[in-house]
């Protein structure tokens, strides 16, 4: 082995063998890293492909029998469907809402537009679900949307915008106006400047919005907690909290299979996000 | 005086000639909605506060006002005392420490790491940050399981009921595990702006890694540093998946402020108190903000 | 195509600031014409409300004969070509060049043969299909004017045609541009805060400051008889030499130090005795010699600059640092004595007190060139 002449003029071999040792050290501590994110997750990979699924992680003996039971559960797939119908309401109601009113603020002087953005980013960040699930929660007694999937999207959404506001607007900030300028000199009607330039340009800021509001809405918890009473209509992360909190023995092998599949959409939207526009760091953005 | 005008000053024009009317139009739904389930249940926590307001008896249909009664019972009942420390003990621990800690530990270590080692434990702190609460919950009750979970397999601890023994620390190093990724990907974008050129600079005039990062690094990060704290202080403080570990339990161990008011006010229905509760936790979430804006005014003019 | 007129134009802004200060500006049919000055100028909006995109808030604008005013963007039959082009990105050239077609609701194959046509007249064929960002600065340039041409409009806008693109291209653009502008005759106002860019292409030119016009004349009239100590600061690629002097007895000499210099043509009998004045003399038109002579000012070779053909001398006389231009091979050595002489004929003398041109017949001083209309407006007095 040919030590590098700095080293050997410097230290002599003490040096070498003190880069090498640091460099093990480096390695251990980045592979005991892995391990610490990596073992809870597991579990996840090996047990909904193992015919009796225990809490060990253990390589599985492979079925897929597990899918099949989530069919004969009365709440699994229903409570899918259920995140499904709730994630795209916030998402659509997000996207669109966000879209028209970052596009108004980014471009129209309207009166009192920079303390209404102030006190938009100083809401969103204090006024959480946990913070407010007291009036939220009477709030929506009142408004007799207890056990409403409409009135879960409703306040995820409210609690989305104001942020997604904020991102959409910064990327219309950034986008040159020349563009919208250019198409009105040439005679486009607003409208037509909105739906020939406006909407194609944006739609990497708009796809961004509408993949984080998702992700966000599908993982909800709390506000569905409380919202919805009826499991029926519970989605898939509350009906998967009750599939193992119930009384008796858990039902691993439906609990496996079911929160892969719950899991499954998250990491697949990522993985699109990810390849589509590489994951662009917004500061801020998780509710 | 002549007038000066620039092509910057030349203000924000109606690029598209949407005119106000439109605009105002546009900006409405998501106002109405925002003002709806954002603004109006926070101010109306004030007023509930002051009420003894219960979800079921002779209070839900006529509820009277009490005055700051729930607020002295609030800050007298050592529960309630109880919830508070510990949800800062959680903040310092996961937040302040763990997340902080290992998020710039992880973003520093990964500049010097081949690609693919890079790859891997980018993604597997992202995974643990993007799936959903109660997935990772159950992974987590799964991993520290009394006789067959893997952590106790792993340190040849079987038989031991890490919830049940150590709650605080459970849903701390559970946190930490589950928010790293938001430290990692901010330090990991505030150390690629720190500009090479400078770094040479520092290492042609001899300075260790040390004295490099002291000198270059920090100086360039520490805006950074401060926001990544407050929000990541933010987020933890209104967690809320203790509860899916833990529900509070056992007896009160690991009863966060969020949990508590879970419990307090619709778990057992008293939904005047728990309001007094949810002020208390706005007006400290009020505090952070409010903090954290003022850094982001001062940082930007 | 059309003429453009402008009465008492003004552009304020709600905050105040006035962009645009009441010009009075008649650009005739088919004109190439030029609006220069340094950045905050005015220009730009000026530009901006000609396409409509700025509102005026006093005065008029007419656009052969019409009165646009107040009509949006679009209702103008005015195309613009902005400074960064404003290639719609998610649109291949072709769907670019054909976009102005596509709002007068041709049909789709109409107005891809027509945007076909269009772009081979520019040397786009092989690009139609490209999507804008794999286009060089210069192509996508071509491809904006493309979308201008095929709107067929009455007027062209150029709001700084040739700021993105690098130097060298900068001067083959200059040309075709000014070749494409005389091919289609349509009346033409491009913005620009170069000077030389103004001069090369410009028919005619206004030279603004501070929301006001200048001066408005042809490039050589502005070059040569700059109407006042700002037009003369900024035309010119090397900054005219302004000498500071005192008039002599009976206004007969210019006293500069101790020195005695005759006085300009261009000023003869109009001067006062005693007045304070600036000697304008650009370095290209003042001459040095090594060798004593009279009315010439003394000092020593500070500076030597070579410019390839020439060279730029600036000599130090007293506090004064004064620049001539001298072909290659005449420089004096670094550190000799010089005699730097003004050319009288070409030298220039303003006014301390307003900073405007001593001139001896003012009725021909500047613009008098191609609109005899616009020669009122050719002196604005500051503001």
């Amino acid at each position: 082995m040919s030590a590098p002449t700095a080293a050997s003029t410097r230290g002599g071999d003490g040096a070498v063998v003190g880069v090498v040792v640091r460099r093990v050290l480096f390695y251990a501590a980045i592979s005991l890293v892995m391990a610490f994110f990596a073992l809870p997750l597991l579990w996840l990979v090996f047990a909904p492909f193992d015919r009796t699924p225990s809490l060990t992680v253990r390589l599985p003996d492979f079925t897929l029998d597990n899918f099949r039971l989530l069919q004969d559960n009365p709440y699994a797939l229903t409570s899918l469907r259920n995140s499904i119908f709730i994630a795209g309401t916030t998402m659509v109601l997000v996207v669109v809402f966000a879209a028209l009113a970052a596009y108004a603020l980014s471009r129209v002087h309207i009166p009192g537009r920079d303390g209404l953005l102030y006190a938009l980013l100083l809401l969103s960040s204090i006024v959480t679900g946990t913070a407010a699930m007291v009036p939220i929660f009477l709030l929506m007694f009142q408004l007799n949307l207890i056990d409403s999937r409409t009135g879960v999207s409703l306040v995820l959404a409210g609690g989305l915008l104001p942020a997604a506001i904020f991102i959409l607007k910064d990327f219309m900030d950034a986008t040159p106006r020349s563009y919208e300028e250019s198409a009105r000199v040439f005679g486009a009607s607003p409208l037509q400047v909105l739906r020939h330039v406006v909407l194609p340009i944006a739609r990497p800021g708009l796809a961004t919005i509408a993949v984080w509001a998702l992700v966000n809405a599908w993982g909800d918890f709390l506000i569905a907690f409380i919202l919805l009473r009826d499991p029926e209509k519970s989605p898939a992360g509350v009906v998967m909290y009750t599939f193992y909190t119930e009384g008796g023995q858990a039902n691993l092998p439906l609990i496996s299979a079911f929160s892969l599949l719950y899991a499954i959409p998250v990491v697949a939207m990522y993985l699109f996000v990810n390849k589509r526009y590489g994951f662009r760091f917004h500061g801020g953005i998780k509710s | 005086m002549a007038a000066q005008a620039t092509s910057a000053a030349a203000p924000e024009t109606d690029a598209a000639g949407l005119g106000k009317a439109r605009a105002t139009a546009f900006v409405t739904p998501a106002l109405l909605l925002v003002g709806a389930f954002l603004v109006f249940p926070a101010l109306w926590t004030l007023y509930l506060g002051i009420t003894d307001y219960r979800l079921t008896g002779i209070a839900a249909a006529d509820p009277q006002i009490v005055g700051l009664q729930n607020y002295t019972d609030a800050l007298t009942d050592p529960q309630f005392r109880n919830a508070l420390a510990l949800t800062l003990l959680f903040v310092l621990g996961s937040a302040i420490v763990g997340q902080t800690v290992l998020g710039f530990s992880i973003a520093w270590s990964m500049r010097a790491v081949p690609k693919t080692v890079k790859t891997v434990v980018e993604s597997l702190v992202l995974l643990a940050w993007i799936l959903p609460s109660s997935i990772v919950a159950f992974l987590w009750i799964a991993y520290l399981n009394r006789d067959n979970g893997t952590l106790n397999s792993v340190l040849g601890t079987s038989g031991f009921d890490w919830l049940l023994g150590h709650p605080m620390l459970s849903i701390i190093v559970f946190n930490t595990w589950r928010g790293t990724a938001f430290s990692m990907l901010l330090f990991s974008a505030a150390l690629n702006a720190v500009p090479p050129s400078q770094l040479e600079t520092a290492r042609l005039a001899g300075a260790d890694t040390f004295a490099q990062f002291r000198d270059v690094v920090f100086p360039h990060i520490r805006g950074h540093v401060l926001t990544n704290t407050l929000l990541i202080s933010l987020w933890t403080f209104n967690d809320f998946s203790p509860y899916l570990l833990t529900a509070g339990g056992p007896n009160h161990a690991s009863e966060t402020l969020p949990v508590y008011i879970y419990n307090s006010a619709l778990y057992s229905g008293e939904l005047g108190y728990g309001s007094a509760i949810s002020l208390i936790m706005l007006l400290i979430n009020l505090l952070i903000a409010v903090f954290y804006l003022r850094l982001l005014k001062d940082r930007r003019s | 195509m059309a003429s453009i007129e402008m009465r008492g134009l003004t552009k304020a802004y709600a905050g105040g600031v006035v962009a645009v200060n009441s010009l009075d500006l008649t650009i005739a049919d088919g004109e190439f014409f030029a609006l220069l000055g340094p950045s905050g100028c005015g220009k730009t909006t000026l530009l901006r409300t000609i396409a409509g995109l700025e509102q005026a808030t006093e005065g008029s604008l007419l656009l052969n004969g019409r009165d646009v005013t107040t009509a949006p963007p679009g209702k103008r039959d005015v195309a613009m070509v902005f400074q960064d082009y404003a290639l719609f990105p998610h649109m291949n050239v072709n769907e670019n060049i054909a976009y102005p077609l596509r709002i007068q609701k041709v049909p789709s194959a109409e107005r891809r043969a027509k945007a076909e046509e269009t772009g081979a007249g520019l040397g786009l064929s092989e690009l139609m299909e490209r999507r804008p960002g794999q286009l060089s600065g210069g192509q996508q340039q071509r491809v904006a004017l493309a979308r201008a041409i095929a709107y067929r409009p009455q007027v062209f806008l150029f709001d700084e045609p040739l700021s993105n693109l690098d130097a060298r291209l900068r001067l083959e653009a200059r040309t075709f541009l000014k070749r494409l502008q005389k091919d289609l005759g349509v009346t033409t106002v491009f913005v620009t805060h170069d000077q030389a860019e103004a001069l090369a292409m410009a028919d005619r030119m206004a030279v603004m400051e501070s929301g006001h016009i200048r001066q408005i004349g042809t490039p050589s009239e502005v070059f040569h008889r700059p109407v006042n100590v700002f037009v003369a600061n900024f035309i010119g690629s090397t900054p005219m030499n302004l000498i500071p002097a005192r008039v002599g007895p009976a206004g007969e000499s210019l006293v500069v130090a101790s020195t005695s210099l005759p006085v300009p043509t261009s000023a003869v009998g109009q001067l006062a005795e005693d007045e304070d004045v600036l000697l304008g003399s650009r370095p290209e038109y003042t001459d040095v010699s090594c060798s004593e002579g009279p009315g010439a000012l003394r000092g020593t070779v500070a500076v030597l600059e070579n410019l390839g053909a020439t060279a730029l001398v600036s000599v130090e006389t007293g506090d004064l640092s004064v620049q001539a231009v001298v072909p290659e091979g005449e420089e004096p050595a670094i550190g000799a004595e010089a005699w730097v002489l003004p050319q009288r004929q070409r030298a220039l003398v303003y006014r301390v007190t307003d900073g405007l041109l001593v001139s001896r017949a003012p009725d021909e001083s500047a613009g008098a060139g191609a609109a005899p209309d616009a020669g009122s407006a050719t002196e604005v007095a500051s503001a």
